[in-house]
């Protein structure tokens, strides 16, 4: 009967989470322009959506930016996390607390403090403050998955290839970065979701002047939302689970051991 | 004696945080100070800078209190009834077998993935007095209901987007909770309910207060779901901010209303680093 309770109870909470995004994808095949009446089944909303130039500069600027912003980000808060890991105390804190700032910062704030840096220097609002911008707010996410990784790491041996006459960047390359590789994974994955998701940001950094997906998607909810967003939003869900489980496959027949949502946490 | 120290920071690992640190100065707090130096300023006749605390008087008067203490009371409603649904889901799947927990923590991250303005979207058409929600009712022989543009339209819309933010943080605390204290506790003649409020409780409480943080602000401050459930009836502190800032270009005033949210931001982060005290940011990961 406990048992029953809880799993009903997941199942209620499930079916919360995913009504909507069952109604979207099945919507997505629907006939007519509705959300609400059923007209009959069409790939109708598939064939326009690969013809239409607008969805795709969005996308584009989408992906291009998530995947420039991700990249350029685990690179500075690697080498960031490798510095400040070896910052006195009280240096260490003030900049582990100016990191926090975009994190746990309103999102909102961050945006307009951007957009006011932008304007105060008179830099116009479009694809690069809208990069700019991104990178700024994944650079932490890489640095929070980094630095716990090298507290675990035994500091000898870095010192180690440095007495046997490593330089320095030789021995970060050889030494540090392979026992750091797997929050280095996490951080550039979360960093690229982050990316990939975000609205407010975006919204207060390109002004209108360049959409990604997520603003151009509340450009049109005020006059509707056509289902060909509908179509493309059910591809990329149905690509993101395939690579889910694919990722997660792999890693049960590499280690055998059960696969932990470690990435997203 | 100055340039041995110079090559001292060369040579050691510190130099690897150079460009961050010039990145934080220019992205992160410079961004910062202009807010206040806005906030702080009002542009005279002539295009000078005059130093007022207008802005933050005006931000302070009894009409935007007014939303501010709303948008205050919403989002603190979306959060508690996400501490109460969110809480229970940590606990069960932080007490499931390992590769269970594993699929289902999955399964409540993956509706993150879809954009969330889209899954707002469905909601209104779903929720809509046409929707099929309300066509089951009325299937049921039931009256149709009102959701749309409501208050509980926009405090269920904000249930729904942010409710993964709670159970992630307070999970992750469950997973690395010494279950051995819990024993101990039961070993020692408690019962159920006071192990529960003086052992698993407090100790999870690093969890809740990342949970709380992290959907308390964003709450607070959304626009979006408001503009979308609510309609144009109902203004939380976020739309205010929005609207002062893209619709009437009050930058002076904008930045006094998002001093406001900082002030509130920085209340949280000492709570937040109160619990975090290894200082690793592991409470938000």
């Amino acid at each position: 009967m406990k048992l029953f309770f809880k799993r009903f109870y997941l199942a209620v909470i499930l079916v919360f989470m995913y009504l909507p995004i069952g109604a979207l994808i099945i919507f997505s095949f629907n006939e007519s322009k509705s959300m609400a009446k059923w007209t009959g089944f069409s790939f109708h909303w598939y064939e326009q959506l690969f013809q239409d130039p607008s969805i795709a500069e969005a996308v584009w600027v989408t992906v291009s930016i998530a995947v420039i912003a991700s990249l350029t980000a685990t690179f500075i808060g690697t080498l960031a996390a490798i510095g400040m890991d070896n910052f006195r105390k009280k240096s260490k804190n003030v900049m582990v607390n100016l990191t926090y700032i975009p994190m746990v910062n309103a999102e909102i704030v961050t945006g307009i403090s951007l957009l006011l840096l932008f304007i105060f220097f008179n830099i116009p609002r479009g694809y690069w403050t809208m990069l700019l911008a991104h990178i700024t707010f994944d650079i932490p996410f890489v640095i929070f998955s980094v630095l716990p990784k090298l507290r675990q790491m035994d500091p000898g041996t870095y010192e180690a290839a440095l007495d046997m006459g490593a330089k320095p960047a030789y021995a970060v390359r050889k030494v540090i970065l392979p026992q750091i590789a797997p929050g280095i994974v996490t951080g550039f994955l979360l960093a690229f979701t982050m990316s990939f998701d975000d609205f407010m940001i975006s919204f207060f950094t390109s002004q209108g002047a360049t959409q990604n997906l997520s603003t151009y998607i509340y450009s049109m909810a005020r006059v509707g939302i056509n289902p060909m967003i509908n179509a493309l939003s059910a591809i990329m869900f149905v690509v993101v689970i395939t690579l889910l489980l694919v990722i997660n496959l792999r890693s049960v027949k590499k280690t055998k051991k059960p696969p932990q949502a470690e990435s997203f946490r | 004696m100055k340039n041995r120290q110079i090559s001292g920071v060369m040579n050691s690992r510190k130099v690897f945080a150079l460009p961050y640190v010039a990145w934080i100065a220019i992205f992160t707090v410079a961004p910062l100070i202009l807010i206040l130096l806005y906030a702080f300023t009002d542009t005279g006749s002539g295009g000078v800078m005059v130093l007022t605390a207008e802005n933050l008087a005006r931000a302070f008067s009894p009409l935007y209190m007014t939303v501010f203490w709303r948008s205050v009371l919403m989002a603190l409603i979306a959060t508690v009834v996400c501490l109460l649904l969110g809480y229970p889901v940590a606990y069960m799947l932080s007490r499931m077998k390992p590769n269970r927990a594993a699929i289902l923590s999955i399964l409540f991250i993956l509706p993150m993935w879809m954009n969330f303005l889209l899954r707002t979207y469905a909601w209104r058409a779903l929720l809509d007095n046409a929707g099929i929600i309300n066509q089951g009712l009325m299937a049921l022989g039931f009256e149709p209901v009102q959701f749309l543009y409501t208050e509980g339209a926009i405090i269920f819309g904000l249930v729904y987007n942010f409710l993964p933010f709670m159970i992630l943080p307070i999970y992750s605390v469950f997973q690395k909770m010494d279950t051995s204290c819990i024993q101990a506790a039961q070993d020692l003649g408690a019962n159920k309910w006071q192990t529960f409020w003086r052992v698993t409780l407090p100790l999870s409480k690093g969890g809740i207060v990342s949970g709380v943080t992290m959907v308390f602000m964003p709450a607070m401050t959304t626009f979006v779901i408001t503009r979308l459930l609510g309609g144009s009836h109902f203004m939380m502190y976020g739309d205010l901010i929005e609207m002062e800032f893209l619709l009437m270009s009050e930058w002076n005033f904008g930045s006094a209303l998002a001093v406001v949210m900082l002030i509130l931001t920085i209340l949280f982060m000492w709570l937040m680093r109160k619990y975090d005290k290894e200082g690793e940011g592991g409470a938000l990961l």
